[in-house]
């Protein structure tokens, strides 16, 4: 049953396989676990940027393509769900035909992008990405009238997602059985569902292709796979999911700007996760992100007592400013590149031996 | 012993001329005039973008030659553009009396100060860049995207640390300002000398690069370094070379554009290097040339783009690119080795 359920992927370390029950196991009882508004957002963006960053490993850690335009596809999926509940009102059907046409939009970006660049090299990819991604994020603020623009939209969900919603009238365990438990149980099975996919993916054969791919793209054409092919074919699984996870996240925040969809920032933190949680292995993505949603709720505010302490050392406060997080992780980020590219799963996993 | 042939000069076969991308500048030029409609604002715009072109040559420059001599595509490059002007900052502010100043002689002597600070800065920190950072991933393109991309993050974030989380304003000096009016069009000066500025670092990159042994050498390492290396000479020291001075025409980008914008922030590198990679993939990754007419290209439509449809100007640049990659897909120039 669970060899199945995991495609036969273990993660293979005691430590890890603890590690990875332990985030499960909290995540789906986090409603009951937590009270406040804030860590319940923690346990959300953890979900969704669990999806997120496999998806993104699809491409950059099994098929070895660097793409800077994975937010872009997110934001799509963000923005379809959200104008169409904008517009046409907060009915389910105007969700489904959102995220049906952000699914559309987003296969049909990824197809040309793909067959467009991933002729030629990894390099051209990652540049063309680039541009590409940023061209969209300007375009979705220049078109305000349609996207709203900076500001982006706020929008009604379907009744039962609501929080004024009550399934049951009764309290379980002391919590409100209400439309904002529905919705993070909708983003929790949603990703959890997910997740298996891309592990179903990643041990297909399919996937195997990929990693060839990844591993010497000369010997896996040698061998007869047609790998612009299954580059392409890649590059559209990982922009449909992000997609969806846009979607989770928009349902989550009822609002769909550029900040929390299209920003660099984001793809940065994509990057961030996938390196040091590990390439190449979607538990990684996990670990990954949990770490990170973590550290960026919570040791943003013990920077601030650190900075606070040391307003007297006019540059070590600096250093230490809460704004100056990403600094720590950019350094973070280079060294794990140099000296643990395998990440947290890849160190767990060498520890057994 | 038999006579062997010595070949001559005379008996090598000059390489042809490409003109084909060269006439698509005035063409593209030409096909924008009815659709503004105006003379004069046609002229505005289009000496706007040659200087919007020129600068970003300049940024770009260096990125290209070092791809193609050592296969290195630095995404950090933007660092340098930021810092250089940030730099800049450092004598600019405080000799603002000078800059300030009603005499030529006193605004450029300040402004070539900032710019040699800038420059000088700038080639010491592409010289650590290169030591530090990529030297360990050298024929690693993956590693390379992500080295480069998380040192640009740390430049990014340490610009903040030492100036500041705020903007910067950096005013153009008193004889810099203003613009010279040419029968009904408004030309600013500043862009008249951006372009000048331009075409001194093509015309001297042109000649190193055609009429001295470093320049051949490095040409023939775009070739084949392989075959350089071959023949005995240090590509690596050649490699330096050429990533110090890129990253110094990098920080000399920097100024440029920061006294254009007459605003700094740590996001300007990042920013403009969108513009930098379209203008490298238009004009064949590691071709000087083809980045010259590519950063022309990219900053005529730009500004073109800008005054006809403001609300598409940055994804014109992206339909430029398509268009010319679906005419030459390896870009207008392509370096035969790749």
């Amino acid at each position: 049953m669970l060899h199945r359920l995991l495609s036969g992927d273990f993660p293979r370390s005691l430590w890890l396989s603890g590690a990875l029950a332990l985030l499960v196991l909290v995540l789906a009882l986090a409603p009951f676990l937590f009270t406040g508004a804030r860590a319940m957002n923690v346990a959300a963006t953890i979900c969704v940027f669990i999806v997120l960053v496999a998806s993104y490993d699809l491409l950059l850690g099994y098929t070895g393509i660097v793409s800077f335009a994975h937010t872009m596809f997110y934001g799509i999926g963000a923005y379809g769900v959200g104008l169409a509940l904008y517009s046409i009102g907060p009915t389910w059907g105007a969700m489904a035909l959102g995220l049906g046409i952000a699914l559309l939009l987003s296969l049909a970006l990824a197809l040309v992008i793909g067959l467009f660049s991933l002729r030629v090299k990894a390099i051209f990819y990652a540049m063309i990405t680039l541009a590409v991604a940023s061209a969209f994020a300007i375009l979705a603020s220049q078109l305000s009238d349609f996207t709203g623009g900076e500001d982006g939209r706020t929008f009604s969900v379907p009744e039962m997602l609501r929080p004024g919603f009550r399934l049951i009238e009764a309290e379980v365990f002391g919590t409100a059985i209400n439309g904002k438990l529905i919705t993070y149980y909708l983003l929790f099975f949603g990703a959890l569902a997910i997740f298996l996919f891309l592990l179903r993916v990643v041990n297909s054969p399919f996937g195997r292709v990929l990693q060839a791919i990844r591993e010497n793209d000369f010997r896996a054409e040698a061998l007869g796979y047609r790998t612009v092919v299954y580059r392409t074919l890649a590059n559209c699984l990982a922009a449909a999911t992000a997609t969806l996870a846009g979607a989770l996240m928009a349902l989550w925040l009822r609002y769909a700007g550029p900040q929390t969809t299209l920003s660099f920032t984001i793809m940065m933190d994509i990057l961030l996760i996938v390196v040091i949680g590990g390439m190449g292995t979607l538990y990684g993505a996990m670990i990954g992100s949990a770490l990170f949603i973590l550290a960026q709720n919570y040791l943003q505010a013990l920077m601030k007592q650190a900075s606070d302490a040391l307003t007297a050392v006019p540059v070590l406060a600096n250093l230490l400013h809460p704004d100056r997080w990403l600094l720590w992780l950019g350094v973070f980020f280079v060294l794990s590149v140099y000296f643990f590219p395998t990440g947290i799963v890849g160190k767990l996993r060498a520890l057994k031996r | 012993m038999t006579p062997i042939a010595t070949p001559t000069d005379a008996e090598l076969p000059k390489l042809k001329l490409d003109w084909a991308p060269l006439l698509v500048l005035p063409a593209l030029a030409l096909a924008a005039l009815p659709l503004i409609g105006s003379a004069p604002t046609w002229v505005t715009l289009t000496i706007a973008g040659l200087a919007m072109g020129m600068m970003i040559f300049i940024m770009a420059s260096g990125l290209t030659l070092v791809f193609g001599l050592m296969d290195v595509l630095n995404f950090g490059h933007g660092a340098f553009v930021t810092v250089g002007a940030f730099t800049a900052t450092l004598v600019l502010l405080p000799m603002q009396g000078w800059m300030q100043a009603d005499s030529v002689l006193m605004n450029l002597t300040a402004l070539s100060l900032a710019v040699a600070l800038a420059m000088g800065v700038t080639g010491l920190l592409g010289w650590a860049f290169e030591r530090v950072i990529i030297m360990p991933v050298y024929g690693q393109h993956l590693k390379q995207i992500l080295i480069t991309m998380g040192g640009m993050i740390v430049a990014e974030q340490m610009i903040h640390v030492v100036w500041g989380p705020d903007q910067i304003p950096l005013p153009l000096p008193a004889s810099f300002r203003g613009a010279i009016i040419f029968g009904d069009a408004a030309i600013e000066k500043y862009r008249l000398i951006a372009v000048a500025v331009g075409l001194i670092v093509f015309v001297a990159m042109f000649l190193v690069l055609n009429r001295t042994k470093v320049g051949l050498l490095i040409r023939a390492g775009v070739e084949n370094g392989e075959m350089v290396e071959a023949l005995g000479y240090r590509i690596r020291r050649l490699f330096v070379g050429v990533f110090i001075a890129g990253s110094a025409l990098a920080g000399l980008g920097g100024v440029l554009w920061g006294l254009y914008k007459e605003m700094l922030t740590a996001a300007m590198g990042s920013e403009i290097m969108v513009l930098v990679f379209i203008v490298i993939i238009i004009g064949g990754l590691g071709s000087v040339g083809g980045c010259f007419i590519g950063a022309l290209l990219v900053a005529l439509v730009a500004n073109y783009a800008g005054f006809l449809v403001p609300k598409i100007a940055l994804a014109s640049n992206i339909l430029l690119m398509v268009a010319i990659l679906l005419w030459r897909p390896q870009g207008l120039y392509p370096v035969a080795k790749r």
